[in-house]
Protein backbone atom coordinates (compact mmCIF):
# COMPACT_ATOMS: atom_id res chain seq x y z
CA UNK A 1 0.00 0.00 0.00
CA UNK A 2 1.79 3.50 -0.68
CA UNK A 3 1.77 5.90 1.94
CA UNK A 4 2.00 9.55 2.51
CA UNK A 5 4.97 8.97 5.01
CA UNK A 6 6.87 5.83 4.04
CA UNK A 7 9.11 4.63 6.52
CA UNK A 8 12.36 5.37 4.12
CA UNK A 9 11.19 9.22 4.13
CA UNK A 10 11.91 9.59 8.23
CA UNK A 11 15.77 9.56 7.90
CA UNK A 12 17.01 12.93 8.30
CA UNK A 13 20.35 12.28 6.98
CA UNK A 14 21.78 9.54 4.07
CA UNK A 15 25.48 9.51 3.36
CA UNK A 16 25.60 9.56 -0.68
CA UNK A 17 29.82 8.65 -0.81
CA UNK A 18 31.24 11.49 -0.81
CA UNK A 19 28.15 14.18 -1.35
CA UNK A 20 25.99 14.90 2.12
CA UNK A 21 22.76 16.15 0.98
CA UNK A 22 20.35 15.73 4.51
CA UNK A 23 16.98 14.95 3.87
CA UNK A 24 14.74 17.37 4.48
CA UNK A 25 12.36 15.76 7.26
CA UNK A 26 9.28 14.33 6.35
CA UNK A 27 5.62 15.52 7.12
CA UNK A 28 4.93 13.37 9.56
CA UNK A 29 8.23 13.99 11.20
CA UNK A 30 7.54 17.84 10.99
CA UNK A 31 4.15 17.29 12.84
CA UNK A 32 5.25 14.98 15.17
CA UNK A 33 8.24 17.78 16.25
CA UNK A 34 5.67 20.58 16.19
CA UNK A 35 3.48 19.35 18.63
CA UNK A 36 5.92 18.49 21.03
CA UNK A 37 7.98 21.74 20.60
CA UNK A 38 4.45 23.52 21.51
CA UNK A 39 3.15 21.07 24.65
CA UNK A 40 6.92 21.96 25.21
CA UNK A 41 6.84 25.71 25.27
CA UNK A 42 3.30 25.55 27.10
CA UNK A 43 5.12 23.58 30.37
CA UNK A 44 3.62 21.14 29.56
CA UNK A 45 6.11 18.36 29.06
CA UNK A 46 7.73 17.05 32.50
CA UNK A 47 11.48 16.51 32.22
CA UNK A 48 12.41 12.95 30.59
CA UNK A 49 8.60 12.16 29.99
CA UNK A 50 9.19 11.72 26.60
CA UNK A 51 12.40 9.66 26.58
CA UNK A 52 10.72 6.98 29.73
CA UNK A 53 7.49 6.28 28.08
CA UNK A 54 8.96 3.56 25.57
CA UNK A 55 12.31 3.09 26.85
CA UNK A 56 10.72 -0.18 28.68
CA UNK A 57 9.84 -1.73 24.68
CA UNK A 58 12.82 -1.21 22.90
CA UNK A 59 15.30 -2.97 25.75
CA UNK A 60 13.09 -5.05 28.13
CA UNK A 61 9.49 -6.06 27.46
CA UNK A 62 9.30 -8.29 23.93
CA UNK A 63 8.65 -11.58 22.48
CA UNK A 64 11.66 -13.33 25.17
CA UNK A 65 9.27 -12.77 28.10
CA UNK A 66 6.24 -15.10 26.66
CA UNK A 67 8.74 -17.19 25.53
CA UNK A 68 9.77 -17.93 29.69
CA UNK A 69 6.09 -18.23 30.22
CA UNK A 70 5.73 -20.89 27.49
CA UNK A 71 8.90 -23.11 28.34
CA UNK A 72 7.76 -22.77 31.71
CA UNK A 73 4.58 -24.52 31.03
CA UNK A 74 6.01 -27.19 29.31
CA UNK A 75 8.18 -28.22 32.43
CA UNK A 76 6.16 -27.88 34.70
CA UNK A 77 2.51 -29.29 34.66
CA UNK A 78 1.47 -27.48 37.71
CA UNK A 79 2.74 -24.11 35.84
CA UNK A 80 0.96 -24.72 33.32
CA UNK A 81 -1.95 -25.43 34.92
CA UNK A 82 -2.12 -22.22 36.98
CA UNK A 83 -1.61 -20.24 33.63
CA UNK A 84 -4.46 -21.65 32.20
CA UNK A 85 -6.46 -20.68 35.07
CA UNK A 86 -5.22 -17.36 35.37
CA UNK A 87 -3.14 -16.27 32.94
CA UNK A 88 -2.06 -12.62 34.58
CA UNK A 89 -1.36 -14.25 37.99
CA UNK A 90 0.74 -16.91 36.87
CA UNK A 91 3.45 -14.40 34.21
CA UNK A 92 3.57 -12.01 37.22
CA UNK A 93 4.60 -14.91 38.87
CA UNK A 94 7.87 -14.80 36.90
CA UNK A 95 7.98 -11.30 37.06
CA UNK A 96 6.24 -9.75 34.18
CA UNK A 97 2.61 -7.38 33.98
CA UNK A 98 1.88 -3.72 33.72
CA UNK A 99 -0.07 -1.84 31.25
CA UNK A 100 -2.36 -4.72 28.70
CA UNK A 101 -1.27 -7.22 31.08
CA UNK A 102 -5.32 -8.84 31.81
CA UNK A 103 -4.20 -12.15 30.39
CA UNK A 104 -6.04 -15.20 29.18
CA UNK A 105 -3.38 -17.96 27.66
CA UNK A 106 -4.99 -20.32 25.37
CA UNK A 107 -3.40 -23.66 24.90
CA UNK A 108 -2.75 -25.49 21.17
CA UNK A 109 -3.39 -29.14 21.67
CA UNK A 110 -3.32 -31.93 18.98
CA UNK A 111 -6.23 -31.04 16.41
CA UNK A 112 -6.42 -27.35 17.95
CA UNK A 113 -5.06 -24.27 17.00
CA UNK A 114 -5.35 -20.73 18.76
CA UNK A 115 -4.75 -17.40 17.01
CA UNK A 116 -4.80 -13.71 18.66
CA UNK A 117 -6.12 -11.04 16.33
CA UNK A 118 -7.58 -7.01 17.12
CA UNK A 119 -10.12 -6.35 14.27
CA UNK A 120 -10.67 -2.83 16.05
CA UNK A 121 -7.11 -1.77 16.35
CA UNK A 122 -4.02 -3.28 17.66
CA UNK A 123 -4.73 -4.53 21.12
CA UNK A 124 -1.39 -7.10 22.52
CA UNK A 125 -0.80 -8.65 25.40
CA UNK A 126 2.44 -5.78 26.02
CA UNK A 127 4.47 -7.35 29.32
CA UNK A 128 4.85 -10.55 27.23
CA UNK A 129 5.34 -9.89 23.79
CA UNK A 130 6.28 -6.12 23.73
CA UNK A 131 4.56 -3.61 21.30
CA UNK A 132 2.72 -5.69 17.72
CA UNK A 133 4.52 -5.40 14.85
CA UNK A 134 3.58 -3.57 12.06
CA UNK A 135 1.59 -6.60 10.37
CA UNK A 136 -0.99 -7.10 13.15
CA UNK A 137 -1.75 -3.00 13.25
CA UNK A 138 -2.51 -3.15 9.18
CA UNK A 139 -5.98 -3.58 7.63
CA UNK A 140 -4.92 -6.80 5.90
CA UNK A 141 -4.41 -8.87 9.11
CA UNK A 142 -7.51 -7.41 11.16
CA UNK A 143 -10.04 -7.93 7.86
CA UNK A 144 -8.61 -11.05 7.41
CA UNK A 145 -8.45 -13.36 10.28
CA UNK A 146 -11.66 -13.41 11.90
CA UNK A 147 -12.84 -14.15 8.25
CA UNK A 148 -10.51 -16.78 6.26
CA UNK A 149 -7.96 -17.91 9.17
CA UNK A 150 -7.23 -21.08 7.56
CA UNK A 151 -6.84 -19.15 4.60
CA UNK A 152 -4.99 -16.44 6.28
CA UNK A 153 -2.82 -18.84 8.14
CA UNK A 154 -1.81 -21.14 5.04
CA UNK A 155 -0.46 -17.84 3.48
CA UNK A 156 1.52 -16.77 6.24
CA UNK A 157 2.87 -19.95 6.55
CA UNK A 158 0.92 -22.00 9.30
CA UNK A 159 -0.46 -25.04 7.46
CA UNK A 160 -2.72 -26.57 9.40
CA UNK A 161 -4.56 -29.68 8.63
CA UNK A 162 -8.08 -29.36 6.98
CA UNK A 163 -9.49 -31.01 10.42
CA UNK A 164 -7.66 -29.27 12.75
CA UNK A 165 -9.83 -26.60 14.62
CA UNK A 166 -9.15 -23.12 14.76
CA UNK A 167 -10.05 -20.92 17.57
CA UNK A 168 -9.79 -16.88 16.77
CA UNK A 169 -9.73 -14.62 19.49
CA UNK A 170 -10.69 -10.96 18.90
CA UNK A 171 -8.95 -9.39 21.78
CA UNK A 172 -11.76 -6.35 21.80
CA UNK A 173 -12.34 -5.70 24.92
CA UNK A 174 -10.22 -5.74 28.49
CA UNK A 175 -8.50 -9.22 27.54
CA UNK A 176 -5.06 -9.79 26.25
CA UNK A 177 -4.39 -13.27 24.82
CA UNK A 178 -0.85 -15.44 24.52
CA UNK A 179 -1.00 -18.68 22.55
CA UNK A 180 0.75 -21.22 24.13
CA UNK A 181 1.96 -23.33 21.25
CA UNK A 182 2.56 -27.06 21.13
CA UNK A 183 6.08 -28.29 22.40
CA UNK A 184 7.89 -29.42 19.78
CA UNK A 185 8.70 -33.12 19.39
CA UNK A 186 12.22 -34.40 19.99
CA UNK A 187 13.03 -31.32 22.41
CA UNK A 188 13.12 -33.63 25.82
CA UNK A 189 16.24 -33.08 26.53
CA UNK A 190 16.74 -29.35 26.59
CA UNK A 191 16.71 -27.26 29.56
CA UNK A 192 14.04 -24.62 30.11
CA UNK A 193 16.57 -21.86 28.88
CA UNK A 194 16.90 -23.88 25.37
CA UNK A 195 13.16 -24.54 25.14
CA UNK A 196 12.47 -20.78 26.16
CA UNK A 197 14.84 -20.22 22.56
CA UNK A 198 12.51 -22.10 20.35
CA UNK A 199 9.54 -20.32 21.36
CA UNK A 200 9.08 -17.40 18.22
CA UNK A 201 6.58 -14.03 19.04
CA UNK A 202 5.08 -15.56 15.73
CA UNK A 203 3.98 -19.08 17.47
CA UNK A 204 2.85 -16.68 20.58
CA UNK A 205 0.33 -14.83 18.14
CA UNK A 206 -0.70 -18.11 16.68
CA UNK A 207 -0.03 -17.59 12.66
CA UNK A 208 3.53 -20.07 13.35
CA UNK A 209 4.05 -23.90 14.77
CA UNK A 210 7.01 -24.28 16.25
CA UNK B 1 -19.93 3.94 14.69
CA UNK B 2 -19.72 2.06 11.57
CA UNK B 3 -15.74 3.49 10.93
CA UNK B 4 -12.98 2.58 8.84
CA UNK B 5 -11.30 1.10 11.58
CA UNK B 6 -14.16 -1.58 12.25
CA UNK B 7 -12.05 -3.55 9.77
CA UNK B 8 -13.35 -7.46 10.80
CA UNK B 9 -14.44 -9.37 7.63
CA UNK B 10 -13.94 -6.94 5.14
CA UNK B 11 -12.69 -8.26 1.89
CA UNK B 12 -10.12 -6.86 -0.58
CA UNK B 13 -6.89 -5.87 1.31
CA UNK B 14 -5.05 -8.52 -0.05
CA UNK B 15 -1.46 -9.99 1.22
CA UNK B 16 -0.36 -9.52 4.59
CA UNK B 17 3.06 -7.99 4.30
CA UNK B 18 5.70 -9.34 7.08
CA UNK B 19 8.61 -7.38 8.12
CA UNK B 20 11.70 -9.83 8.95
CA UNK B 21 13.16 -8.41 12.14
CA UNK B 22 11.63 -5.31 13.03
CA UNK B 23 12.39 -2.99 15.79
CA UNK B 24 10.16 -1.55 18.11
CA UNK B 25 10.53 1.75 16.42
CA UNK B 26 11.42 2.73 12.48
CA UNK B 27 12.33 6.01 13.34
CA UNK B 28 12.23 8.61 16.25
CA UNK B 29 9.05 9.96 15.36
CA UNK B 30 7.15 6.99 15.76
CA UNK B 31 8.39 6.59 19.29
CA UNK B 32 7.97 10.40 19.89
CA UNK B 33 4.29 9.93 18.23
CA UNK B 34 3.39 7.26 21.04
CA UNK B 35 5.04 9.36 24.08
CA UNK B 36 2.77 12.42 22.59
CA UNK B 37 0.07 10.15 22.97
CA UNK B 38 0.76 9.70 26.43
CA UNK B 39 1.33 12.82 27.46
CA UNK B 40 -1.65 14.11 25.87
CA UNK B 41 -3.88 11.82 28.03
CA UNK B 42 -2.32 13.42 31.32
CA UNK B 43 -2.79 16.70 30.11
CA UNK B 44 -6.29 16.89 29.25
CA UNK B 45 -9.66 16.44 31.11
CA UNK B 46 -11.56 13.24 31.99
CA UNK B 47 -9.14 11.02 29.82
CA UNK B 48 -9.92 7.39 29.12
CA UNK B 49 -9.10 4.65 26.52
CA UNK B 50 -12.31 5.08 24.86
CA UNK B 51 -11.66 9.02 23.92
CA UNK B 52 -8.42 8.29 22.70
CA UNK B 53 -9.49 5.22 20.82
CA UNK B 54 -12.09 7.36 19.36
CA UNK B 55 -10.03 10.09 18.36
CA UNK B 56 -8.25 7.44 16.03
CA UNK B 57 -11.62 6.28 14.57
CA UNK B 58 -12.92 9.85 13.75
CA UNK B 59 -9.97 10.31 11.24
CA UNK B 60 -10.67 10.71 7.90
CA UNK B 61 -11.26 6.95 6.34
CA UNK B 62 -8.34 8.09 3.39
CA UNK B 63 -6.16 9.07 5.99
CA UNK B 64 -6.51 6.14 8.24
CA UNK B 65 -5.81 3.41 5.70
CA UNK B 66 -3.07 5.76 3.86
CA UNK B 67 -1.16 5.98 7.06
CA UNK B 68 1.10 3.85 9.52
CA UNK B 69 0.20 3.18 12.45
CA UNK B 70 1.87 5.79 14.76
CA UNK B 71 0.51 8.36 12.24
CA UNK B 72 -2.83 7.63 13.91
CA UNK B 73 -1.23 8.06 17.13
CA UNK B 74 -0.36 11.28 16.61
CA UNK B 75 -3.26 12.67 14.55
CA UNK B 76 -5.07 11.15 17.67
CA UNK B 77 -2.77 13.27 20.15
CA UNK B 78 -3.10 16.42 17.93
CA UNK B 79 -6.59 16.29 17.86
CA UNK B 80 -7.15 15.83 21.27
CA UNK B 81 -4.68 18.49 22.40
CA UNK B 82 -6.90 21.11 20.18
CA UNK B 83 -10.25 19.97 21.12
CA UNK B 84 -9.30 19.99 24.48
CA UNK B 85 -7.48 23.38 24.31
CA UNK B 86 -4.10 22.52 24.95
CA UNK B 87 -2.53 23.88 21.56
CA UNK B 88 -4.66 25.11 18.35
CA UNK B 89 -4.82 23.32 14.50
CA UNK B 90 -3.20 27.03 13.49
CA UNK B 91 -0.50 26.64 15.39
CA UNK B 92 0.30 23.34 14.98
CA UNK B 93 0.10 23.94 10.79
CA UNK B 94 1.83 27.26 11.38
CA UNK B 95 5.28 25.47 13.23
CA UNK B 96 5.07 22.33 11.03
CA UNK B 97 4.77 24.32 8.11
CA UNK B 98 2.30 22.74 5.93
CA UNK B 99 -1.10 20.81 6.69
CA UNK B 100 -1.68 19.13 10.14
CA UNK B 101 -4.77 16.63 9.35
CA UNK B 102 -6.74 16.07 12.72
CA UNK B 103 -9.53 13.79 13.18
CA UNK B 104 -13.12 14.62 11.92
CA UNK B 105 -15.45 15.69 14.65
CA UNK B 106 -17.09 13.66 17.48
CA UNK B 107 -21.11 12.89 16.32
CA UNK B 108 -22.72 12.03 19.12
CA UNK B 109 -24.14 13.61 22.19
CA UNK B 110 -22.58 13.95 25.42
CA UNK B 111 -24.20 10.85 27.81
CA UNK B 112 -25.32 12.52 30.12
CA UNK B 113 -27.55 9.29 31.32
CA UNK B 114 -25.41 6.00 31.07
CA UNK B 115 -27.39 2.94 31.31
CA UNK B 116 -26.90 0.66 34.59
CA UNK B 117 -23.92 -2.09 34.96
CA UNK B 118 -25.25 -5.06 34.30
CA UNK B 119 -24.08 -8.65 34.85
CA UNK B 120 -27.44 -10.89 33.04
CA UNK B 121 -25.17 -13.68 31.44
CA UNK B 122 -23.53 -16.74 32.81
CA UNK B 123 -21.10 -19.12 31.08
CA UNK B 124 -23.27 -21.16 28.58
CA UNK B 125 -25.67 -18.99 27.86
CA UNK B 126 -26.89 -18.54 23.88
CA UNK B 127 -26.98 -14.46 23.26
CA UNK B 128 -27.35 -12.66 20.67
CA UNK B 129 -25.58 -9.43 19.79
CA UNK B 130 -27.47 -6.32 19.18
CA UNK B 131 -28.07 -4.96 15.88
CA UNK B 132 -27.55 -1.28 16.38
CA UNK B 133 -25.31 1.41 14.57
CA UNK B 134 -24.43 3.62 17.47
CA UNK B 135 -22.71 6.86 15.89
CA UNK B 136 -20.11 7.34 18.89
CA UNK B 137 -17.50 5.20 20.44
CA UNK B 138 -18.00 1.59 20.76
CA UNK B 139 -16.19 -1.81 20.89
CA UNK B 140 -18.58 -4.18 19.48
CA UNK B 141 -17.58 -4.65 15.96
CA UNK B 142 -19.79 -4.52 13.53
CA UNK B 143 -19.08 -8.08 11.49
CA UNK B 144 -20.94 -10.09 14.72
CA UNK B 145 -24.13 -8.03 15.28
CA UNK B 146 -27.05 -10.05 14.96
CA UNK B 147 -25.22 -13.03 14.82
CA UNK B 148 -26.15 -15.70 17.96
CA UNK B 149 -22.80 -16.94 20.13
CA UNK B 150 -22.57 -18.93 23.62
CA UNK B 151 -21.24 -17.34 26.57
CA UNK B 152 -17.78 -19.01 27.18
CA UNK B 153 -15.64 -17.31 29.67
CA UNK B 154 -16.49 -14.35 32.17
CA UNK B 155 -14.48 -11.69 32.45
CA UNK B 156 -15.06 -9.47 35.66
CA UNK B 157 -16.55 -5.69 35.30
CA UNK B 158 -14.94 -3.11 33.53
CA UNK B 159 -15.84 0.43 32.15
CA UNK B 160 -18.35 0.55 28.93
CA UNK B 161 -16.03 2.31 26.50
CA UNK B 162 -19.38 3.62 24.70
CA UNK B 163 -20.02 5.77 27.99
CA UNK B 164 -16.82 6.74 29.12
CA UNK B 165 -15.51 7.86 25.82
CA UNK B 166 -18.33 10.18 25.45
CA UNK B 167 -19.25 11.12 29.30
CA UNK B 168 -17.41 12.15 32.66
CA UNK B 169 -18.91 9.21 33.94
CA UNK B 170 -17.60 5.94 34.56
CA UNK B 171 -20.01 2.76 34.11
CA UNK B 172 -18.85 -0.87 34.86
CA UNK B 173 -20.79 -4.16 33.53
CA UNK B 174 -19.69 -7.29 33.18
CA UNK B 175 -17.41 -8.27 30.11
CA UNK B 176 -17.69 -11.95 28.57
CA UNK B 177 -15.87 -14.31 25.77
CA UNK B 178 -18.29 -15.17 22.97
CA UNK B 179 -18.37 -17.85 20.78
CA UNK B 180 -19.29 -17.99 17.02
CA UNK B 181 -19.14 -20.34 14.54
CA UNK B 182 -17.62 -19.20 11.49
CA UNK B 183 -20.43 -20.54 9.23
CA UNK B 184 -23.05 -18.52 11.69
CA UNK B 185 -21.09 -15.02 10.86
CA UNK B 186 -20.45 -15.96 7.06
CA UNK B 187 -22.28 -18.48 6.52
CA UNK B 188 -20.20 -20.03 3.84
CA UNK B 189 -19.87 -23.61 4.85
CA UNK B 190 -16.28 -22.67 6.53
CA UNK B 191 -15.90 -25.92 9.05
CA UNK B 192 -14.05 -26.24 12.45
CA UNK B 193 -13.31 -22.41 12.80
CA UNK B 194 -14.44 -20.21 15.68
CA UNK B 195 -13.98 -16.71 16.18
CA UNK B 196 -14.41 -15.75 19.97
CA UNK B 197 -14.92 -11.80 21.05
CA UNK B 198 -15.08 -10.06 24.34
CA UNK B 199 -18.18 -8.37 24.27
CA UNK B 200 -19.78 -5.99 27.34
CA UNK B 201 -22.84 -6.74 28.71
CA UNK B 202 -24.62 -4.03 27.09
CA UNK B 203 -24.03 -5.26 23.53
CA UNK B 204 -25.62 -8.43 24.16
CA UNK B 205 -29.45 -9.71 24.60
CA UNK B 206 -30.82 -13.41 25.53
CA UNK B 207 -31.17 -15.59 22.20
CA UNK B 208 -33.26 -18.03 23.96
CA UNK B 209 -31.48 -20.95 25.97
CA UNK B 210 -28.58 -21.78 27.60
CA UNK B 211 -26.20 -24.72 27.20
CA UNK B 212 -25.58 -25.06 30.73
CA UNK B 213 -29.27 -25.64 31.14
CA UNK B 214 -30.35 -29.58 30.79
CA UNK B 215 -32.70 -29.33 27.47
CA UNK B 216 -34.39 -32.87 28.01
Amino acid sequence: MERSDSHDMSEHHHDHGDHHHPTPPSPVERRAAALEELLTEKGLVPDGFIEEVNRAYENDIGPMNGAKVVARSWVDPSYRQRLLENGTAAINELGFGGPEGNIVAVPNEPGVHNVVVCTLCSCYPWPVLGLPPTWYKEAPYRARMVREPRVLLKEMGCDLDDDTEIRVWDSSAEVRYIVVPERPAGTEGLSEEQLADLVTRDSMIGVARL
Amino acid sequence: MDGIHDLGGHQGFGAVVVEQNEPPFHAPWEALARSLMYLVMTKVPNPSSGAFRHAIERMDPAHYLNSSYYEHWLTAAATMAVERGLVTHEELEERAGGPYPLSLPVRTEQITDPPPGRSRFAVGDRVRVRQWHPTGHTRCPNYIRGHVGVITRADGEFSIPDVEAHSTQRVNEATYSVRFEADELWNDGQPGVTVNVDLWDSYLEPAGWSEATPTT
